[in-house]
């Protein structure tokens, strides 16, 4: 299945997806929260552990103490726990019923490498490009560190770094995509949770996904980040998108997530609009000479 | 592991990772699988994706229970009772898959008048000695059998190389077909449990009965020709005074559902270190020696190679075949001072004479005993149980050789352990010499791991280790040659022993060559240096050495160590590693296929009698005798395989077998009986008088105390376990930052309601306490780990990681520091998943004002 | 505003599809391990045995990840997998012999030769001062229970069979014991 270059509505869902693009489908219902996506992006790309590590470093918040993607973590895992009903419950007493179970989500999270990517509209420097895979990646030697993509990305992807100017985020390992070779989170998770490919042949894969766990009677279960399926607002279709079985803000994830550029100005419209401003005060300067 | 070896005949995990895929229920109970073996894991999730039940029993609800369909939190060592009561609910209900028990366990063997159980004697089952807290086992044997199953034993003495020869039997065994007969096995098991009920698992494991007959109704239902359940343990089931038994209970359970020998059934022991299987194949284990041949011991007849022969060899079964092993491994030790007229030196090897296992190691040297000590990759200061006693007892020796990567713990102990922290140990004070050995690592250096599947596999080196940094076998051979230096030309006893040792490894720079050892452990033919094609080869008459007669066959000719094998395959993958013994990757296989040879089922097929080709055949390599057809009918002399009909898949065992009941092999009974943790906030409602396990091993001494049954001040359960995110004491992963970072801290987990009964909120620092010791920890306060109603009361059970210690970036209190030591009869194993405490809000050292609180300064007892 | 939407709409879409110029760094772009030494090992983790692939430049590991070819792992790793080379290249292993006297209070470093040395005098003299010949029963024993032994999971088969063969077999060391009862 070929994906036509404008962005088509199909009832199978659709990123919007330009041909021969690829990216992850990550499927929550397979995660066992091992992290083993997190360290294998970390080892491949050789980032940093995070500075949190010696001292108090513990979140509080399950087994996360990642916290959140950064400039040098580049996949995160979230953990929310669910507390059963309580078991007390009088009816389920009554009807002798088995004390509902608990359930403990895992997500990992990842750039979006959004089809219309807002980090990419909002770079000044030409430092965000769309490659060739149609993912979205921060050229390091270009990027000036102004930090406009940070605010630009409803789902807080890219981040400045501490110790150096430059704002950064998951590559979809472009570096191994060079060689044909499968992003390091991808590769490394032991589940299948991660599926990395063509979203030609990974969107097929989630609608029947979706189907099957619906049918298993997990009514919640979704696509985040399709067009057909109308899982993300106003961004449109994600090539990193993800099989949910709760709603997006259980997982932290954005309902509707917005581009900043629906309320204002793209960074090239304001950038030209200064450059003429410029040049209209140069030439007003020059006529009042 | 004893519990799988007296039922079955071997300790080794039944079956393999990938065979998980077929099954179409699978029970985890004493494991937490999806955390400490996810990789393992993944043949879960395809068999659930496949449609299988996922069942996980365990008191948290973890990562695993989050990926299956139940989640059974049960009070943590209260295994017995919940899997004796899905024995007692197979038996009532006639749920049992009977061809199979009638053909191929000993359920209709008739035991002897003797025998009484302990439903007959209020939780004790008959020849027990109350002053030694142990077992004679005479009254235990089959009905008929003129001499002991096995010789009594010793106290001081561990039984576990003698599970080899359990059901040993003398001419032929008093059977009832019609499984009536009150003293055969089957009625025998079915009298023993009948007092197991869904009421008493709600009682005693806090599990509704409605959980537990989902569970015990999902087992029965995919069990049978057409369909398997397999269980998956680990150390949740191991460490426990009970171990063995919850253990040797499943395989109990799995043999009445016919569920062993069988694709996607079986047992899957998950072992937790690289090679802590190979290790105990060929062991570095103080009463073992390579491929289960138990260490001479003086507390039996072993003055000879006779006497010891005459204990070690089966008539019947497998282990008719011991001499040729045995003296095989003499002659790998000894070279050519191994000769029949020396009985091949056995005199030099060493004999046994008591308990010395890693806990009473830990006694030794804090006694003075053990004035030396080894620790390669081993970290006892913070995985040792009661590590504060196990950190005075390292100070109290006179030297210590430390080899790891990092400075452990262990290493550090003299001046960064807290006790040193704190001013109340100096380091001034400490009189040990302390060798600390930079070592390599996996990719460092040559040699092969054997994993939780019984699966040899190679790593090839990489690169050079850093610096200084040497390879244990670098280590080893250069320790022996200067050893063999010194003591030449000396005759003393302490020299002849040494000099007899053969000992001539080619080297480069130091690094013994790896394929010698491969040769040595595969076997060859002493005459002319030829390699060995398997252990059938093997000789008893000093014409072949074989250091590890399990793996041989190996090395089955030069230059080809087929732990090197790398082709992989959808089914079993013969192709890829070598997998002992001979290569079989799923054990008493022969169980697969009915009596007459044919399949249970054309989805269960595995491996098959051709009649035509006149061999057993299928996906795997058989594990019987290749060309024994299933019509075979021994003669009632016959010793050895020999005595073995073809339709007796229990290769080592006398009879051939599945043991319900294990007249011998295990120490404290044949059957598994319900005994309480020896710390716990309840008795027992099956054996009041018989609360707790009668000949656990205890070490009750000051240093070293226990909380009484229902102590009030340690109310809490409490249970220790692995993260992802760490392994083991860990020296391996607290010091690499990208793991420090996901965990960077030691926790305790704690339920809502207890931490709201002492307004301790989520990372407030709390502090849990044992007579052992005290450490301090942030709450993490959870949902997962939910107070159960016991007895009628409500429990909590508190939940603390074992990874943490004090070097390395990732840092926290020493849950080790609150356990005991306290060992299993059988497995000498220790009791660290379920005992008592009390917890407190606050820091060490704060004065609060909880009273019960012991803190430190009350458990250093007589220190 | 009105106005302005369509001509977003139709610039973006435009400037979307156009290229940023791509840099240098993107440019060159490749995998480290293109023109890396390959070696075939195994996780030193936990005991589920995955199949790694160990990618050297230099004497130096550059990668470690895992094996495709494997029937247990297919490639995958778990975090403590993933790590591996974290393990083995990290600034807080050990590289050199540390000494610390009886009642020192501070490490010394010594030469591997000279601990060598000194490590097998002092087992020979623990040795030689406690070995038994006899028990007290006069049982033939040929054993010392003065020295220990520790570890063994976490090494080789090869080098757990020369640790039993040398201390056991040749020294008469008894206790030598490892992580299966932990």
């Amino acid at each position: 299945m070929s994906v036509a270059s404008e962005p088509q509505e199909s009832p199978s869902g659709s990123t919007g997806a330009r041909p021969g693009a690829v990216g992850f489908l990550t499927d929550v219902s397979l995660c066992i929260g091992c992290k083993a996506c997190e360290v294998a992006c970390k080892q491949w790309n050789q980032l940093p552990a995070d500075g949190s590590v010696a001292g108090s470093g513990l979140t509080g918040f399950s087994y996360d103490n990642t916290g959140d993607l950064g400039a040098t973590t580049w996949r995160h895992v979230a953990f929310v726990e669910q507390a059963p009903a309580p078991t007390g419950d009088l009816l389920a007493g009554l009807l002798g019923s088995a004390p509902t179970q608990m359930a403990w989500l895992m997500l990992s999270d990842v750039c979006k490498h959004c089809v219309n990517a807002p980090c990419l509209d909002a770079c000044p420097t030409g430092a965000i490009i769309r490659t060739r895979f149609d993912t979205v990646v921060i050229q390091d030697d270009v990027c000036n560190g102004c930090g406009y993509c940070v605010p630009a990305c409803p789902f807080g992807v890219p981040q400045l770094g501490e110790g150096d100017r430059g704002a950064h985020k998951c590559t979809l390992c472009y570096d191994r995509l060079v060689d044909g070779m499968e992003p390091a989170c991808a590769k490394a998770c032991p589940t299948d949770s991660i599926q990395f490919g063509p979203i030609s042949e990974l969107m097929p894969r989630a609608v029947e996904r979706v189907t099957e766990l619906q049918n298993r009677g997990v009514e919640q279960a979704h696509i985040y980040g399709d067009r057909a399926w109308g899982g993300t607002g106003g961004i449109n279709g994600l090539n990193a998108f993800f099989v949910l079985t709760a709603p997006p803000e259980t997982y932290n994830l954005p309902a509707s997530p917005q581009r900043p550029s629906d309320q204002v100005l793209p960074a090239f419209l304001t950038t030209a609009a200064a450059a003429l401003g410029l040049g209209l005060a140069a030439v007003a300067a020059l006529r009042g000479r | 592991m004893p519990g799988l070896g007296a039922r079955l005949g071997r300790g080794g995990a039944t079956t393999f990772l990938q065979d998980l895929a077929n099954s179409d229920c699978i029970v985890i109970m004493g494991a937490n699988m999806a955390e400490n073996h996810p990789v393992g894991f993944r043949f879960v999730v395809q068999a659930r994706e496949r449609g299988a039940t996922i069942i996980h029993v365990d008191p948290r609800f973890t990562r695993t229970s989050a990926l299956s369909d139940l989640h059974v939190p049960l009070r943590a060592g209260s295994d017995i009772a919940f899997l004796g009561a899905l024995i007692n609910h197979v038996l009532t209900n006639g749920l049992w898959f009977d061809e199979y028990v009638r053909h191929y366990t000993n359920a209709s063997t008739i035991v002897g008048e003797d025998f009484r159980d302990t439903e007959d004697l209020a939780g004790l089952f008959s020849g027990y000695v109350p002053a030694e807290r142990r077992y004679e086992f005479d009254s235990w044997r089959y009905a008929g059998q003129a001499t002991d199953p096995a010789p009594s034993e010793d106290a001081n003495q561990d039984s576990q190389a003698y599970d080899q020869r359990v059901g040993r039997t003398d001419g032929a065994l008093e059977v009832d077909p019609t499984l009536q007969h009150p003293n055969c096995v089957f009625q025998i098991v079915k009298r023993h449990f009948s007092r197991y009920t869904p009421e008493l698992v709600e009682e005693t494991c806090g599990v509704p009965r409605k959980l537990f007959l989902q569970v015990a109704d999902a087992i029965t239902r995919n069990s049978g020709p057409e369909r398997t359940t397999a269980f998956a343990y680990a150390v949740a089931w191991t460490q426990h005074t009970t171990g063995t038994q919850m253990i040797s209970c499943c395989a109990l359970l799995q043999l009445l559902l016919g569920n062993i020998g069988r694709p996607g059934g079986g047992i899957m022991a998950l072992r937790g270190h690289a090679t802590i299987q190979g290790s105990t194949d060929i062991p570095t284990l103080y009463n073992l020696l390579p491929g289960y041949l138990p260490m001479p011991n003086t507390a039996q007849p072993s003055a000879t190679l006779a006497d010891y022969l005459g204990q070690v060899t089966a008539p019947t079964g497998w282990w008719h075949h011991a001499p040729a092993y045995m003296v095989s491994l003499l002659k790998a030790y000894y070279g050519d001072v191994a000769q029949p007229e020396n009985d091949f030196a056995y005199d030099l090897l060493p004999k046994i004479g008591g308990d010395y296992s890693f806990q009473p190691m830990l006694l030794m040297m804090q006694e003075g005993a053990m004035q030396g000590l080894f620790c390669m990759g081993q970290n006892p200061a913070v995985g040792g149980q009661n590590a504060h006693l196990a950190r005075r007892a390292l100070a109290n020796l006179d030297w210590l050789v430390v080899r790891d990567l990092f400075e452990t713990e262990t290493a550090a102990f003299w001046h960064d352990a807290p006790e040193v922290r704190s001013g109340e140990v100096r380091a001034a004070d400490i009189k040990t010499e302390i060798f600390l050995l930079p070592a390599a690592v996996t990719p460092e250096k040559d040699g092969s791991y054997t994993n939780t599947q019984r699966l040899v596999q190679w790593h090839d080196k990489a690169v050079d280790p850093p610096g200084t940094a040497r390879s244990e076998a670098w280590f080893i051979h250069d320790l022996a040659c200067r050893l063999k230096e010194l003591y030449e030309g000396e005759d003393t006893p302490a020299a002849r022993q040494l000099q007899a040792l053969a000992w001539d490894y080619p080297d480069t720079g130091g690094e013994p060559h790896l394929d010698e050892v491969v040769r040595e452990i595969n076997g060859y033919t002493v005459g002319d240096g030829r390699l060995v094609l398997d252990y059938t080869a093997l000789k008893d008459d000093g014409s072949t050495a074989c250091g590890c007669w399990i793996y041989s066959g190996i090395m089955p000719e030069e230059g080809r160590n087929l732990a090197r094998n790398r082709r992989g395959d959808e089914r079993a993958s013969l192709g890829w590693g070598f997998a002992w013994p001979a290569n079989r990757r799923m054990l008493y296989n022969r169980a697969s296929a009915r009596p007459d040879g044919t399949p249970w089922s054309e989805r269960k097929a595995w491996i098959w009698w051709d009649a035509e080709q006149g061999r057993w055949t299928g996906h795997d390599t058989a594990d019987f005798p290749a060309t024994k057809p299933p019509s075979f009918r021994p003669l009632p002399d016959a010793k050895g395989m020999e005595a073995h009909g073809g339709d007796a898949p229990f290769i080592m065992m006398a009879d051939g077998k599945g043991q319900l009941y294990a007249p011998t092999g295990l120490r404290d009974g044949p059957l598994p009986t319900h005994y309480e943790p020896w710390e716990t906030p309840v008795g027992n409602l099956l054996y009041p008088d018989q609360p707790r396990s009668p000949s656990a091993k205890l070490h009750d001494r000051p240093d070293n105390r226990y909380h009484a049954i229902g102590d009030p001040r340690f109310p809490h359960v409490i249970t220790t376990y692995r993260l992802t995110e760490h392994h083991t004491a860990g020296a391996m992963s607290r010091f690499v930052p990208w793991l420090a970072e996901l965990q960077p801290e030691g926790f305790v987990e704690i339920d809502p309601v207890l931490a709201g009964s002492m307004s301790v909120d989520n990372r407030d620092w709390v502090t849990v306490s044992t007579l052992r010791g005290a450490i301090e920890a942030q709450a993490l306060v959870t949902d997962r780990i939910p107070p159960l109603t016991v007895h009628g009361q409500r429990l909590h059970q508190i939940g603390v990681p074992w990874h943490y210690g004090y070097t390395g970036i990732a840092v926290g209190g020493i849950a080790n520091d609150l356990s005991a030591l306290i060992e299993d009869p059988n497995s000498l194993i220790h009791e660290a998943k379920a005992f008592t405490c009390a917890v407190r809000k606050g820091r060490l050292g704060d004065v609060g004002s909880d009273e019960t609180v012991t803190d430190r300064a009350s458990a250093r007892g007589a220190g | 505003m009105a106005l302005m939407r369509p001509l977003r709409d139709i610039l973006r879409r435009h400037v979307g599809a156009l290229p940023n110029p791509i840099s240098r760094s993107t440019a060159e772009a490749k995998p480290r391990i293109r023109d890396a030494t390959m070696t075939v090992s195994v996780c030193p983790y936990c005991a589920v045995g995955c199949s790694q692939l160990v990618y050297a430049k230099e004497d130096r590991i550059v990668d470690i990840e895992g094996n495709p070819d494997s029937p247990i792992n297919a490639g995958t790793l778990c975090p403590k997998g993933a790590a591996t080379s974290g393990l083995v290249d990290n600034p807080l292993r050990l590289t050199t012999v540390k000494y610390r006297p009886p009642y020192g209070e501070q490490w010394e470093e010594r030469p591997l030769g000279w601990a060598m040395e000194r490590i097998a005098g002092r087992v020979k003299a623990t040795r030689d001062a406690t070995f038994e010949e006899r028990d007290e029963k006069g049982n033939l024993v040929n054993r010392t229970l003065a020295v220990g032994h520790l570890g063994g999971a976490t090494l080789d088969n090869e080098e757990n069979y020369l640790i039993k063969k040398l201390f056991t077999a040749g020294l008469g060391i008894a206790a030598v014991e490892n992580q299966a009862r932990i």
